[in-house]
C-alpha cells in the first residue's frame, strides 16, 4: 500500500492549491478525487472572478483576509502556470438612488480592508470606465485589482504542475472510509483501492461534512447554495470590459455581467438553497430572472447569444458562513478546509499557504526541494500564436496546425497533449483545452475529439464518457442492437 | 511559409463550394477550393439517404454520390482542391486582393493570395442552448447532425431509445436512421402546430415506423444526472406536462449560417437570413467577396445551393478578370408574408433568380414581383410552408430602382 506524508482529499481549487504548495517540499503527497478529473466539483462551475476584497470585513472573517491575500498572488501564479487570467477590474454599480447608502457602506468596507486603488465614481466616470452600462446606472465604485480567471484552466495547471513535481493524483478515488492505525490513516476508496497518510487534508467541497465524519473530525453540515450561470457567444455586443456587480443583497453578491477570461460573456449567478448536492440542473424561471436583471445592467445582452447554461453549488457552512480552515480538534491528523464557498477561488492560493503553515505547526518537516522545480511545457494554444509561430511549431509537431475545434480554434496537438496528461473524458478535454466550448457546443468536433481520445488513450469509443462512469457517450457499434 | 496564388479561392468544398469552383474554373480561371475535411462533400458525406440531385443532375442520388459527381465536375473544369486545410482568417490587402491563412497537418500554415473569394462554408446546427432547454447537463444529448455523423461516418450508436426534438427534415431522417439501427424512437416533438419537414419525410420516416409526432409540444426539461434518463414534455395547448423515458435526446431545431470569417471582414449581414447581404451575383457589400449555399441562407435542397453557387462562381471569375461587376442598383424588398428575399439587390436590365422563405402556410398562394410598382413576374405556389424555400426568376427592367415581392394566399 502506498504511504504518503499528506493525502489531500478533493482536487478542486482548494485541494489543488494545497497540493501544489506542498509540492515545493520534500514530502510524499497524494491528491485524491472522487471524480474522473480535477476541478469537476464546484471549481468548474462558478463565476471565475478574482474578487476585490470589499464584500466582507477582513478583521472579522477569515474568508475576506484570504481573499485579499489570494487576489495579490495570481500574477506570479499565472506567470509560472500559464492559465487565462486578466485584471480587468470590477465595477460595483448602483442602479437607483435607494441603493446609494448600501453602495457607500460597501465602499467604506473596501477602504477599511485596504483594497488597492478603490475609487468612488459618479455617473460620468462610470461611463468612462464602462460605456456599455445602461441609463439606469447612478453611481458606483471601481476596484482595479479585481479580475477574471478561467477556473478549470487554473485548477488543471495547479494539478499538472504538482504532478510534475512529485504529487501523485488519484482520479475516481472516492474516500469511503478512513481507519487510523498507529502513525497512519488508511483511506479506502469506493472501488477498494487504499492509500495511507500521516496527515489528511479535507478539501472535499460539498462533501467536506462527510469526509470529516469519516475521519472522526468535527460534526458539521455543508449546505449547497445553487447558482445558475448563462454563457453568451464571444461576439455578444453585451460583453463589458470590466466585471459589473450590482449592489449586493444580504445573502448573495447578486447577479453579475462578466467578461470571462475565455473571451465570452457570462451572466449570473442566482442563489438558491437546495437540499441535494448533485442538483446541478438549470431552470427556466432562473434564466428569465437572470436575463431580466443583466439587461438592466448592461446594454446589448440578448437571449439569442446564449451558447451554454450550467449551475454550480456553493458549499456553505450555515451559521457564520465563513471558511473553516484549521487542524481538527477531534482528529489530530486531520486538517479541515471546509465551507469554501465564494470567494473560494480567489482565496485558494492563500489557502494553500495557510494550510501549509498549519501542517508545519503540526510538526511536519517542510524542507524545500533541492532539485530545481519542473516547469509545465508551453500550452501552445493555436488561438494565441501568430501564423508564423504556428508554422514554426509545425516543423516538430505536425498536429499543431490541424484545427479540430473551429469555434474556439483548438489544434489537435492541444487535444493530444490533454489526453496524454490524463484528461480522458470529453468534459476533461473540453475544460482543459476549450475544445467544444464554443457556439456549436461540440456539434462539429465532438465526434472527432472522441476519436482522438480513444486513439491516444486506448479506451474503446463505446467506453468513453462525458465526465466519468455513468455518463457514457455511446452505447456500442452500429449493428450491435437488434432491429425490430 | 507556403505561398499559393490563385484567381478565385472557394472556401468550403460542399455541394455549394464545388459548384462555384467548377463554374469559375470553366471560365479559365485558376481556382482553389479549400476544405478542412479530408474529403469533399461537406454535410453530403453523412447523408447516406437518397433525395439529392433531382434538379441539378436530373437523377435521384444519395448525398455521397452527389458529392462525388460535383467533385468530378470541379476537377474536370480544372479547379484545384485543397483538403485538410482550415481557413483561419481572410483579410483584404491594400491592392484589393485577398489573403487567406490556411492551417493543415500537411503544410503547416500557408498563405493564399487571391483576386476573389467565395464563401461556401455551410451552416451549423442550433443547439439545446439556442432554444434554452433547461435541466441536467447529461450525456446523450446530441444535435441530430452530430448523431448522424457518429452513426454514418464513425459507425457508432449514440443510444438505445431517443426522443427527437424538432420535426425538420434532418430530425425526421434521423428518426428513420435510428430505427434502422435498432434505436427506439419514443417520439418526435414539435413546438409548432404543423411539422417542419417535407410531407414525403413524414410519411417515409415517421408513419412507416409508427413513430408518434407530437405537434404543439415542447421539450421542457432534460432529466439525468449522468446519462439522459428522461425528458419532460409540455403540451402547449393543455399545459399538461409528462415525461418520456429515454437515454438520448437529438436536437434538430434549425441551422445557422456559419459566417464567422465573413463577419470578421466587416461585411454587412442580413439579420433575416443570418448570411451576408448580397446582390444578384452573390457578391457581398465588399467587392470581390461572394457567398453561396448554406452560408448565404439555409437551403432545404442541395441542388438549389449548387445552382446559386454556380452563379457566384461565374461572377467571381468575371470579377477576377475585370476587377468590377455591373452595379446592382435595384433594391429588393418583400411583403410580411415572406421572411426574406435573396438577393438583396440586383442589376437592372438583367434576368435574376430569387429565393424566398415564406412566413405563412397555405394551400395555394400567388407570388408577384413588381418593379417600381409595375408587375414584372408572377407565379402560383402550392402547399406553401415556412420550411420550404420558394424560387422565382424575373427580368429586371432597365432603370428599375426597387423590386418588390408579394406573396398572397389564394382562397
Ligand atoms: C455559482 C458559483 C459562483 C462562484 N463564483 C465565484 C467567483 O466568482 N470567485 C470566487 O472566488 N469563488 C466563486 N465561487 C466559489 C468557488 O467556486 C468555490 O469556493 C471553490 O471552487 C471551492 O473549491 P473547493 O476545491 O473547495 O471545492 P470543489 O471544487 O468542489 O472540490 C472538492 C472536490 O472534492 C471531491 N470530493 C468530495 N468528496 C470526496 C471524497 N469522499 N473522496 C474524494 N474526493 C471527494 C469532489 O469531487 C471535488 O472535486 C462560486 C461558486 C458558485 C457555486
Ligand atoms: C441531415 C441532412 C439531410 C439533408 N437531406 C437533403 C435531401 O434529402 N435532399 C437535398 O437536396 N438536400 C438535403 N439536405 C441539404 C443539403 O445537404 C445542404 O443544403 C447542402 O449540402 C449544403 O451545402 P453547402 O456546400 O452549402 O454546405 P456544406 O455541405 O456544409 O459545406 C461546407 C463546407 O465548408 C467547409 N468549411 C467551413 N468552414 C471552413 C473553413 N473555415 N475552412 C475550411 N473549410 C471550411 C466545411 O468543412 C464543409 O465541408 C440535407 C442536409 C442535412 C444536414
Amino acid at each position: 500500500m502506498k504511504q504518503y506524508d499528506v493525502v489531500v482529499i478533493g482536487a478542486g481549487a482548494t485541494g489543488a492549491s494545497i497540493a501544489w504548495r506542498l509540492s515545493h517540499y520534500d514530502l510524499q503527497v497524494a491528491l485524491v478525487d472522487r471524480c474522473a478529473d480535477a476541478s469537476f466539483g464546484v471549481s468548474k462551475a462558478n463565476s471565475g472572478i478574482v474578487h476585490g476584497g470589499f464584500h466582507h470585513s477582513a478583521d472579522s472573517t477569515l474568508k475576506a483576509k484570504l481573499e485579499l491575500e489570494g487576489n495579490e498572488m495570481f500574477d506570479a501564479l499565472q506567470k509560472e502556470l500559464d492559465f487565462e487570467f486578466t485584471r480587468c477590474g470590477i465595477l460595483v454599480v448602483a442602479y437607483s438612488d435607494e441603493e446609494l447608502p448600501q453602495l457607500q457602506k460597501l465602499y467604506e468596507r473596501g477602504v477599511a480592508n485596504k483594497v488597492p486603488g478603490i475609487e468612488m465614481c459618479d455617473r460620468p466616470r462610470l461611463l468612462e470606465l464602462e460605456p456599455k452600462l445602461t441609463d439606469a446606472a447612478v453611481a458606483g465604485f471601481f476596484v482595479p485589482r479585481g479580475g477574471v480567471i478561467e477556473p478549470y484552466g487554473y485548477v488543471f495547471s495547479l494539478v499538472e504542475s504538482a504532478e510534475l513535481n512529485g504529487v501523485e493524483f488519484w482520479r475516481n478515488f472516492q474516500v469511503v472510509s478512513a481507519e487510523k492505525e498507529g502513525d497512519f490513516r488508511t483511506l479506502t476508496a469506493a472501488d477498494g483501492r487504499k492509500v495511507q497518510a500521516r496527515f489528511v487534508v479535507n478539501a472535499a467541497g460539498l462533501y467536506a461534512d462527510e469526509v470529516s465524519r469519516i475521519c472522526g473530525g468535527e460534526e458539521f453540515e455543508i449546505r449547497p447554495r445553487k447558482g445558475e450561470e448563462y454563457l453568451l457567444d464571444r461576439t455578444s455586443p453585451g460583453r463589458p470590459s470590466k466585471v459589473i456587480f450590482p449592489v449586493p443583497t444580504p445573502c448573495s453578491k447578486g447577479m453579475l455581467v462578466i467578461p470571462t477570461a475565455g473571451g465570452t460573456t457570462m451572466i449570473g449567478p442566482s442563489a438558491t438553497m437546495v437540499d441535494d448536492k448533485e442538483e446541478n440542473s438549470t431552470t427556466q424561471p432562473e434564466r428569465e430572472i437572470i436575463f431580466e436583471h443583466s439587461k438592466k445592467m448592461v446594454k446589448g445582452i440578448c437571449e439569442r447569444d446564449l451558447v451554454a447554461a450550467f449551475s454550480g453549488l456553493r458549499p456553505v457552512l450555515p451559521g457564520n458562513e465563513d471558511f473553516f480552515i484549521a487542524r481538527s480538534e477531534k482528529a489530530s491528523d486531520l486538517i479541515q478546509a471546509a465551507g469554501i464557498q465564494s470567494p473560494g477561488l480567489t482565496a485558494s492560493p492563500a489557502i494553500g499557504v495557510y494550510v501549509k503553515n498549519i501542517l508545519a505547526d503540526c510538526g511536519i518537516e517542510l524542507k524545500e526541494k533541492s532539485a530545481p522545480r519542473k516547469i509545465l511545457p508551453p500550452k501552445n494554444r493555436a488561438r494565441e500564436l501568430t501564423p508564423e509561430e504556428l508554422d514554426k511549431l509545425h516543423a516538430d509537431e505536425k498536429l499543431a496546425s490541424r484545427i479540430i475545434c473551429r469555434c474556439e480554434f483548438i489544434s489537435e496537438a492541444e487535444i493530444v497533449a490533454a489526453v496524454r496528461r490524463g484528461h480522458v473524458t470529453l468534459d476533461g478535454v473540453k475544460f482543459r483545452t476549450r475544445a467544444g466550448m464554443g457556439r456549436c457546443q461540440g456539434g462539429f468536433c465532438a465526434p472527432k475529439i472522441m476519436q482522438i481520445i480513444s486513439r491516444e488513450s486506448g479506451i474503446p469509443m463505446e467506453e468513453l464518457t462525458k465526465r466519468g462512469p455513468g455518463s457514457e457517450l455511446l452505447v456500442g457499434k452500429l449493428g450491435s442492437l437488434e432491429v425490430k | 511559409m507556403k505561398q499559393i496564388n490563385c484567381d478565385v479561392a472557394v472556401i468550403g468544398a460542399g455541394g455549394a463550394g464545388l459548384s462555384a469552383a467548377a463554374a469559375a474554373a470553366a471560365q479559365g480561371k485558376k481556382v482553389a477550393v479549400i476544405d478542412r475535411e479530408e474529403s469533399c462533400g461537406g454535410v453530403l458525406c453523412q447523408c447516406i439517404h437518397n433525395g439529392f440531385g433531382l434538379r441539378y443532375f436530373n437523377e435521384e442520388l444519395t448525398g455521397p454520390e452527389y458529392a462525388l459527381r460535383m467533385e468530378r465536375c470541379a476537377r474536370e473544369s480544372g479547379a484545384e482542391i485543397l483538403l485538410g486545410e482550415t481557413v483561419g482568417a481572410v483579410k483584404r490587402n491594400s491592392d484589393s486582393t485577398f489573403e487567406a491563412t490556411l492551417y493543415s497537418v500537411a503544410n503547416g500554415v500557408s498563405k493564399l493570395n487571391t483576386k476573389a473569394v467565395v464563401f461556401a462554408t455551410g451552416c451549423r446546427e442550433r443547439t439545446r442552448a439556442n432554444i434554452a432547454v433547461p435541466g441536467d447537463r447529461s450525456a446523450g444529448v446530441y444535435t441530430a447532425g452530430s448523431a448522424q455523423k457518429l452513426m454514418n461516418l464513425t459507425g457508432m450508436l449514440p443510444g438505445r431509445r431517443a426522443v427527437i426534438v424538432g420535426s425538420g427534415d434532418i430530425g425526421l431522417i434521423m428518426a428513420r436512421r435510428c430505427r434502422w439501427s435498432g434505436i427506439e424512437v419514443a417520439a418526435v416533438v414539435e413546438i409548432l402546430p404543423e411539422p417542419s419537414g417535407l410531407p414525403r419525410n413524414i410519411a417515409q420516416c415517421l408513419r412507416d415506423f409508427d413513430i408518434p409526432l407530437l405537434l404543439s409540444h415542447r421539450c421542457a426539461r432534460i432529466i439525468g444526472r449522468n446519462r439522459v434518463e428522461a425528458v419532460e414534455i409540455e403540451n402547449l395547448i393543455t399545459k399538461e406536462r409528462f415525461t418520456y423515458q429515454c437515454d438520448t435526446v437529438l436536437f434538430s431545431v434549425g441551422l445557422i449560417p456559419e459566417n464567422e470569417l465573413l463577419k470578421s471582414m466587416g461585411v454587412a449581414m442580413n439579420p433575416a437570413t443570418g448570411g451576408p447581404c448580397v446582390d444578384g451575383s452573390c457578391q457581398c457589400a465588399l467587392p470581390g467577396v461572394f457567398a453561396a449555399g448554406n452560408s448565404l441562407h439555409v437551403h432545404d435542397l442541395v441542388d438549389f445551393a449548387s445552382i446559386e453557387a454556380r452563379r457566384a462562381g461565374m461572377a467571381a471569375a468575371e470579377y477576377a478578370s475585370s476587377g468590377k461587376l455591373p452595379e446592382a442598383a435595384a433594391v429588393v424588398a418583400c411583403s410580411k408574408t415572406l421572411k426574406y428575399a435573396i438577393p438583396n439587390k440586383c442589376v437592372p436590365g438583367t434576368a435574376c433568380e430569387f429565393f424566398f422563405r415564406p412566413t405563412v402556410s397555405c394551400a395555394k398562394a400567388k407570388l408577384t414581383a413588381l418593379a417600381d410598382g409595375v408587375g414584372i413576374a408572377q407565379k402560383m405556389c402550392v402547399s406553401v410552408r415556412p420550411a420550404e424555400m420558394l424560387a422565382m426568376k424575373a427580368e429586371i427592367p432597365a432603370n428599375a430602382a426597387k423590386v418588390q415581392f408579394h406573396l398572397e394566399e389564394c382562397k
